[in-house]
Order: C-alpha cells, then sequence, then structure tokens
C-alpha cells in the first residue's frame, strides 16, 4: 500500500481558491467549515506565496495522541480518519493540529463546538464504504472508487498533488530541478519529520 | 531601417535601465520571478518559540489564516509525557503521603474527649457555600481527570462507545459547573476573607507545626489556623487561575489564536493536578484525619472540646460573644 500524501507546489499555485470550493462542493461541508484553505504568505510583497493546506495526514498524528476519546485511526494508506461518533467535540486536536486542519461547527451555547470535521482525503470514514450514512457524516469516498482527493484532481496549475508520497515527492524535485527554484514542500517537515517514506 | 531599430533597441535599454535604477526589486522580479520568493525552510528557522507561519485567507475566520504551527507537536508531548507526570505526583504522590502521615500519626483524636457540648462553627449559609463549591470541585475534577486520563485509564474498561458517552456528558457538566463553581469561589471570598488575613499568630502555629505532629500540642489559633488559610488562599487563587484559563476555554473563540489556547489549556491542567493534590489533603484531614473535624462542615457544630484544642481563641472570642456556651455550663446532649 501507498503512503498518501498532499504536497503543494507554492510556485505553481495561483489562489484560485478552486480546492476549496471543490472540496466544499465534493463533500457538501458545512457552512462555515473549510476542510481546505489557501493562505498567502507575505500578501503583496514581492516574492508572496499561496499555499492550499488541509490535513496532511501526518505520521504519528498529534490530533491522534491528544484526543481523549481516541477517536482516530489511520488507514492502510495512512491517511488519518476519526469517528464523528466518538467525537465529543473538546477541541484537543485543534489544538495539537500544527495546520489548522480540524473545524468544529458552533453549536449550542458558549463556544461549545459539535463534532469535528476536517479534510477524509476524500476516503470517507468509519462506516460501510460509499454508503448514505458516510456521505452524511465525511462526505464523498473517492478513494474507494479508486479516484484521488477532488482537490489535487482539479487544480489547474497541477500546483496541489496528491498521490503516493514518494512520488509526488519526485515529481515536485523534478520541477525544482528543470525550473530551477522551489519555495518548499509546505508541511512536510512538520507532518512527516521530512521522511520521504514516513 | 537598420538605423531604427538600433535606435529602438537603445531606446529600450534605456527605458529598461531606468527601470531598474528607480525600482531595483521590479527589475528583478522582470527577470527572475523567484529571487525573492518565501521559503518555507527560512520561515521555519526564523520561528520563535510557539510561533506560527501565517498568512491572508480570504475565509472571515482569523483562526485559519495560520498556516503551520509547529507548536502543536511540543502541545501534543505536553499532554502526551508531561500532564501524566504532573498527575501522578500530584495525586499519587498525595494518596501516598496521607497513607504515610495516616499509618505513623493515625487518626488526630481529641486529646480531652467529647465534651458533649457543641459551638455553632459554619452557619448554614456557609455550609452551603462550602458544599456548592466542593460538590461542584468533585464532578470538575473527575470529567477533567478523565478527559486527561480516562483514554488510558477508563476506556479499556467500557469499550470506545460508552467511554465516549460518558466522556461527552462530562464535557457538559464540566462546561456547566464551570459556572456555580466559580458563584461559589466569590462567596467564599466574601464570607470568609476577614478570617483568613494572615497574622503573627500563624507564624506560631507554623513553628510547631500544626500541633499536628505530636499528641497535645495544640498551638493558638483564631477561627481559621494557618493551614486553614493556606487552603483558602490556594482555593481563592488556584480557583481564580482556573476561572480565568477555562473561561478562555469555555469561549475559544474570544482569543481566536491557537497559541494562546495552548497556552491557557496548559496553565488549566498543571493548576488542576496541583488543585486536586491539595484538595486530597483537604478532604483527609477533614474527615478520616480528624477526629470531630467534619462536624464543621456536616452538622455546622462542633464539640467544645475540639473547638478549644484546636481554635482556642476563637473559642475564647465566642464565648465573649455570648454566642457559645460557657465552658463550666453543660447542655443536654440532643438524640443522635
Amino acid at each position: 500500500m501507498a503512503r498518501v500524501k498532499f504536497l503543494c507546489d507554492a510556485d505553481r499555485c495561483i489562489e484560485c481558491n478552486a480546492c476549496v470550493t471543490a472540496c466544499k462542493n465534493e463533500h457538501e461541508v458545512p457552512w462555515g467549515i473549510n476542510r481546505r484553505r489557501v493562505v498567502t504568505i507575505n500578501d503583496g510583497k514581492p516574492g508572496e506565496r499561496s499555499v492550499s493546506m488541509a490535513c496532511m495526514h501526518c505520521t504519528d498524528a498529534p490530533c491522534a495522541a491528544v484526543c481523549p476519546v481516541s477517536c482516530f485511526y489511520t488507514t492502510a494508506d495512512a491517511v488519518v480518519l476519526h469517528s464523528k461518533d466518538l467525537c465529543i467535540g473538546c477541541g484537543y486536536c485543534f489544538y495539537a493540529c500544527p495546520f489548522g486542519a480540524p473545524q468544529y461547527p458552533k453549536v449550542g451555547n458558549f463556544g461549545s463546538r459539535g463534532k469535528m470535521d476536517k479534510c477524509t482525503y476524500c476516503a470517507g470514514g468509519p462506516e460501510a464504504d460509499s454508503t448514505p450514512a458516510e456521505y452524511a457524516k465525511y462526505g464523498a469516498n473517492r478513494l474507494a472508487e479508486g479516484k484521488l482527493p477532488i482537490c489535487a484532481e482539479m487544480c489547474s496549475t497541477k500546483s496541489l498533488l496528491a498521490g503516493d508520497g514518494a512520488i509526488i515527492a519526485e515529481i515536485y524535485k523534478e520541477r525544482v530541478m528543470k525550473r530551477g527554484y522551489g519555495s518548499g514542500m509546505w508541511g512536510w517537515k512538520t507532518a512527516y519529520s521530512d521522511s520521504p517514506t514516513g | 531601417m537598420s538605423i531604427s531599430i538600433s535606435k529602438l533597441r537603445a531606446v529600450c535599454a534605456a527605458i529598461a535601465l531606468l527601470f531598474a535604477v528607480a525600482h531595483p526589486a521590479a527589475a528583478q522580479l522582470s527577470f527572475k520571478p523567484t529571487a525573492e520568493a518565501v521559503q518555507e525552510d527560512q520561515l521555519l528557522k526564523a520561528l520563535k518559540e510557539g510561533d506560527k507561519i501565517s498568512g491572508r485567507i480570504s475565509i472571515p475566520d482569523p483562526m485559519a489564516s495560520s498556516l503551520i504551527q509547529p507548536a502543536g507537536r511540543e502541545w501534543r508531548d505536553f499532554q502526551r509525557s508531561k500532564l501524566p507526570v504532573i498527575g501522578a505526583v500530584a495525586i499519587i504522590g498525595m494518596f501516598a503521603l496521607l497513607a504515610v502521615f495516616l499509618m505513623i500519626r493515625g487518626r488526630i483524636r481529641v486529646d480531652h474527649g467529647f465534651a458533649g457540648i457543641k459551638i455553632l462553627r459554619f452557619a448554614s449559609f456557609e455550609r452551603f457555600t462550602h458544599w456548592l463549591t466542593a460538590s461542584c470541585f468533585i464532578i470538575l475534577a473527575l470529567s477533567g481527570l478523565n478527559i486527561s486520563f480516562g483514554r488510558v485509564l477508563i476506556l479499556p474498561l467500557f469499550g470506545p462507545e460508552a467511554f465516549s458517552t460518558l466522556t461527552a456528558w462530562g464535557k457538559i457538566a464540566h462546561n456547566y459547573l464551570a459556572f456555580p463553581f466559580m458563584l461559589g469561589l466569590v462567596m467564599m471570598f466574601l464570607i470568609w476573607i476577614k478570617d483568613n488575613i494572615p497574622s503573627k499568630l500563624d507564624l506560631e502555629w507554623i513553628k510547631q507545626g500544626g500541633g499536628i505532629l505530636a499528641n497535645g500540642k495544640h498551638p493558638p489559633a483564631r477561627r481559621f489556623n494557618a493551614g486553614q488559610k493556606g487552603i483558602f488562599w490556594i482555593v481563592i487563587i488556584g480557583g481564580a487561575l482556573m476561572s480565568l484559563s477555562g473561561w478562555y476555554l469555555l469561549f475559544p473563540y474570544i482569543p481566536a489564536n491557537v497559541t494562546e489556547l495552548q497556552f491557557w489549556t496548559v496553565i488549566h491542567a498543571v493548576i488542576a493536578m496541583l488543585f486536586v493534590g491539595v484538595m486530597l489533603a483537604h478532604i483527609y484531614i477533614g474527615s478520616v484525619g480528624m477526629e470531630g473535624a467534619f462536624d464543621a462542615m456536616g452538622t455546622g457544630e462542633v464539640d467544645l472540646n475540639w473547638a478549644k484544642e484546636h481554635h482556642s481563641l476563637w473559642v475564647e472570642e465566642e464565648q465573649a460573644k455570648g454566642r457559645a456556651p460557657d465552658t463550666g455550663s453543660s447542655r443536654p446532649m440532643p438524640a443522635e
């Protein structure tokens, strides 16, 4: 099995936010929740770069480590998923996540969070694959259909890559070699401790 | 024709030169678009402790503008490896200490035996305030400890579904009971502050070890001795810190900053562990540890001999005010 990852080639990202929109549409993500977002660093200055960021499906994921009810699990493809049936909406995964991936619908009093929602790498959740129950909670399960995440699949500049970590890293390195520059594999050091196989 | 082309070239070169002189960045950009591109490596290296890489975002959620916050991993390490150690030392350590104390010192008895005469120590409103705060504290402490350690200690017993349901209720209880707890803190502060101002008498009490180490030795004390004053101020200051940090965690969208929230969770958790440890000692001495002590918060009336031994000056004051029976007089014991 492959170790799947995301890679955003920031030198190609044009901040069109199509990945954000496609993700919201594919999974019918509720209002106020963004599983993916585009952050622009040094906005308006020479050398600004935009990076599309979602859950990086970390190795030894911090969210899974701190979850008080242990609702996270990692699939054979190294996708980090969680069970909304077990989640209590405490917010711990948000504190621990280096990428701000976990999102919570605002429900109830105070800042009470509903059940956490995050990028599933288009791999659904613990329910049976491609069932209405799975779709309602986690969105589409494209991986079960043999497809890659929609955000990367429809990226018009092929900035956002998804797939086997070793292969997309190779594609990125080839690009950097050919064009002579690259602003980095954003988030990889933090998510995988820079390990290409990790 | 050739002349006009060379002229055109000269003009172009002059314009390019002008641009280069007037705006070096623009000139660079036009030739090398990546020369000044931000590099993730550099940004990561430049990060200060607990800081994050952030930028502009079109989503109306300020928290989403944070791109990478490596501090999350340190927070994870705190939760996973440091907090269990702090908790174990504070709570298991306190249990061990109390067990050893009970073995060596045994239950602290009333040296002169019960007089059979009662004196009112805590009025009903004071007892209500104490038990309001205490009952909230116990549920807050248990649900809080469950959040921190339930995954390791309780989940294997109950299974994921039942444990998740329990913890979800615990979270709701924790959120809501925070408010009566805070109310109790304010009330305790107001009704007992006047008796808890440190005085010279407390130094003497501390010097004699509170008289709890040896039989028959009782340093004088007013309504509250130095130990009780210590508990009072630990509850007030610890409770204030718990309330302040808890307030941020109850309303996470107010600071809207993950770094700040991490800081407050650490404060909340560390103070909580110490708080629980100290309260165990308080519960011990108020129940098992000392004969006659529980009555103060139970019925509100304590035995006169107990009061004389532990709060000699307070008894004298009460007697002077006529609110307590004189030493000589006796009152029929109420049937229990």
